[in-house]
């Protein structure tokens, strides 16, 4: 098996040395042509189209069970249950015009706006001090900052739950708001501090040099060239919030107030009768808006995932 | 012109002193001062100190709506002979031990299948990781669709394909319960264990495999000799991470069983939560998520020896 295809070596050596230039052009072949055709499509295809098909296949499942008429969602004799020849909208309509989802929906994007915002404008200026202004100490509030990053929710939310309640914030958007960046700021303070190393210390040392403060630097030198950064930081944490369970659940109480994830958990499962068509397209509308952004931001979504892991 | 340049120097004040709010103004240690101001205020007020008080509330006997007394580790001597407690502890460490090698495994593979050149690479990458961008609680609903007890696709197909007879109970059989959950969390984790190593993989110098390959590696080799060694440092780095979120994972359990049948599933966060919020025993339930804490140090302290590993590998390759 793992002896080598010698002669197709020499055939692509001889290949390439009579086109040199279309060798040098296209690096992203590799050693890929060692491998013969029959042997990648077992190595390689058919274990990621498994893999791949086992990750999307809820998403699909969620899609058809939110399209499919009640009666062929639980009659799995008479119908294919992996398709639908009839489509409705009724369970997608009901959700939007008979439930309390768009608000949750609103409550949903307000909380995790407000909280992004808050959270990227103390990242930054964290991060720009632990990076730039390297006070005394800043390595040790760094390292303690990392620290923050790994204690959590879930052994937090009991004494929140208290402070919540005696800061008068018990359900109101606001609990969420304020207890939100307590996740996104060392997530995205770590994040920037990788981004800010890497504009150059000469930019700052001119403008430091023309009369300018720190605040200007910062505003007009430092965060103009640190927007790819602020974009994944921003996205990140948006997802994060959007996510975010165990402290809406403990600090939300009216069905008015809930987000997305919680209100579909609480208030849609109602006794024995589950209305999955409608749990189901509920589920996928609480996804949707997630899965655009990310689609239009990969580079900056995939960037930050790994830049907060690799620092 | 010369007047101008001349009366600079002839009005010129004597240096004065730097006054106490110039200092604030300029001096670098206050400057990081004001600018940690808003990133400390959050993390101290919500994060510092319910740290703190969480560690408190479980000496005492609080209760939703009373303030507590000090009961000393009453609440720790309760949960010692707490069987549910001890069970969920049984969960949350067999949950995260079979959840996180899994998804070390098929993560790490899926990073390697991921870095071959393929048609449509960038696509698949993109899909690849979607089910960690989806709210963790809607795709558990739709496990628990999957999972249903009697309208369950796996059940229908496997009955059509004549391997079973009866209706698969999923979420209502102990063992497939577990069995469930944990696939579940693999299918969630999966995607961010295979995206960051691929990120990993890709620093990898590919004129090292081809050196490899002129000595006559086999792929193997090529895989326990390079690539592991060289992954090793954001291995670490990310299996902290991924065991870290498993063993404090909630909310999908919360949205797939809570913590049912007969308790087979509840981790130390779901129980903790029972008992804090639902029960109203918040100082027994902090006693729980307490009890957590010494679990995550171990974690990060395998962290911290991964980190400095990387320290001394590239002191290495650095001579």
């Amino acid at each position: 098996m793992t002896d080598l295809p010698t002669s197709r070596i020499d055939l692509k050596a001889v290949l390439h040395s009579s086109a040199p230039t279309i060798a040098k052009d296209d690096h992203s072949e590799g050693m890929s042509y060692l491998q013969s055709v029959p042997r990648r499509l077992v190595t390689l295809y058919l274990p990621l189209s498994i893999i791949v098909i086992v990750l999307l296949f809820p998403f699909y499942w969620m899609g058809l069970t939110a399209i499919k008429p009640d009666e062929q969602l639980l009659d799995l004799d008479k119908y294919n249950p992996f398709w639908t020849w009839n489509p409705t909208f009724k369970h997608f309509y009901k959700l939007l015009f008979e439930s309390h989802y768009p608000m949750w929906l609103w409550n949903t994007m307000y909380v995790a706006v407000c909280a992004t915002i808050l959270s990227i404008i103390a990242s930054v200026l964290a991060a720009y001090a632990i990076v730039r202004l390297r006070y005394k100490g800043a390595n040790m509030v760094g390292g303690l900052i990392f620290l923050a990053y790994l204690v959590p929710p879930s052994i937090l939310f009991i004494p929140l739950a208290t402070v919540v309640f005696q800061y008068g914030l018990f359900d109101s958007p606001m609990a969420l708001i304020l207890t939100y960046p307590t996740i996104l700021i060392p997530f995205s303070t770590w994040l920037l501090m990788g981004y800010f190393k890497t504009i150059p210390f000469e930019l700052e040392e001119c403008a430091l040099i023309d009369g300018a403060s720190r605040w200007q630097i910062l505003i007009k030198i430092v965060l103009p060239l640190a927007i790819p950064g602020l974009i994944s930081a921003f996205i990140f944490c948006f997802t994060l919030c959007w996510n975010e369970f165990i402290y809406a659940l403990t600090f939300l109480q009216s069905t008015s107030n809930k987000t997305v994830p919680v209100a579909i958990v609480n208030e849609f499962v109602d006794g024995d009768i589950y209305r999955w068509g409608s749990l189901m397209a509920g589920a996928l509308a609480g996804s949707l808006p997630l899965v655009i952004l990310y689609a239009f931001f990969v580079e900056h979504y995939v960037s930050a995932m790994t830049g907060a892991v690799k620092e | 012109m010369a007047d101008i340049a001349i009366a600079p120097r002839r009005a010129k004040t004597e240096i004065r002193e730097a006054s106490a709010w110039d200092q604030l103004k300029h001096n670098r240690n206050w400057l990081g001062f004001w600018f940690m101001v808003p990133a400390l205020a959050f993390l101290i007020f919500f994060l510092a100190y319910p740290l703190g008080l969480g560690i408190w509330l479980s000496f005492t006997d609080t209760r939703i709506g009373r303030v507590g007394q000090y009961v000393g580790t009453e609440n720790y001597e309760w949960l010692w002979d707490d069987a549910i407690f001890w069970l969920s502890v049984f969960n949350t460490l067999l949950y995260t031990f079979v959840a996180s090698a899994i998804k070390f495994g098929i993560g790490l593979y899926l990073a390697l299948l991921l870095n071959e050149n393929m048609p449509f690479k960038a696509m698949l990458r993109a899909l690849v990781l979607i089910p960690f961008i989806v709210p963790t609680v809607l795709s558990a609903l739709a496990f628990w669709w999957i999972f249903d007890s009697q309208f369950s696709i796996i059940s229908w197909s496997l009955k059509q394909m004549g391997l079973i007879t009866e209706n698969i109970n999923f979420l209502g059989d102990t063992t497939w319960a577990r069995i469930c959950v944990i696939f579940a969390n693999i299918w969630r984790g999966v995607p961010f264990v295979a995206i960051t190593l691929l990120a990993g993989l890709q620093t990898v110098q590919p004129s090292l495999y081809e050196a490899a390959t002129l000595d006559g590696a086999s792929r193997w080799q090529m895989f326990r000799f390079i690539t592991y060694p060289l992954l090793t440092p954001i291995i670490a780095v990310v299996m902290t991470f991924s065991v870290l979120f498993t063993f404090t994972d909630f909310q999908l359990i919360w949205a797939m069983t809570r913590g049912g049948p007969v308790n087979a599933t509840h981790l130390m966060a779901t129980l903790s939560y029972q008992r804090a919020i639902i029960a109203g025993q918040l100082g027994e339930g902090a006693a729980i998520s307490s009890a957590m804490i010494p679990f995550l140090l171990a974690a990060i302290m395998v962290s911290w020896f991964g980190l400095q590993r990387r320290k001394w590998q590239q002191g290495e390759n650095n001579d």
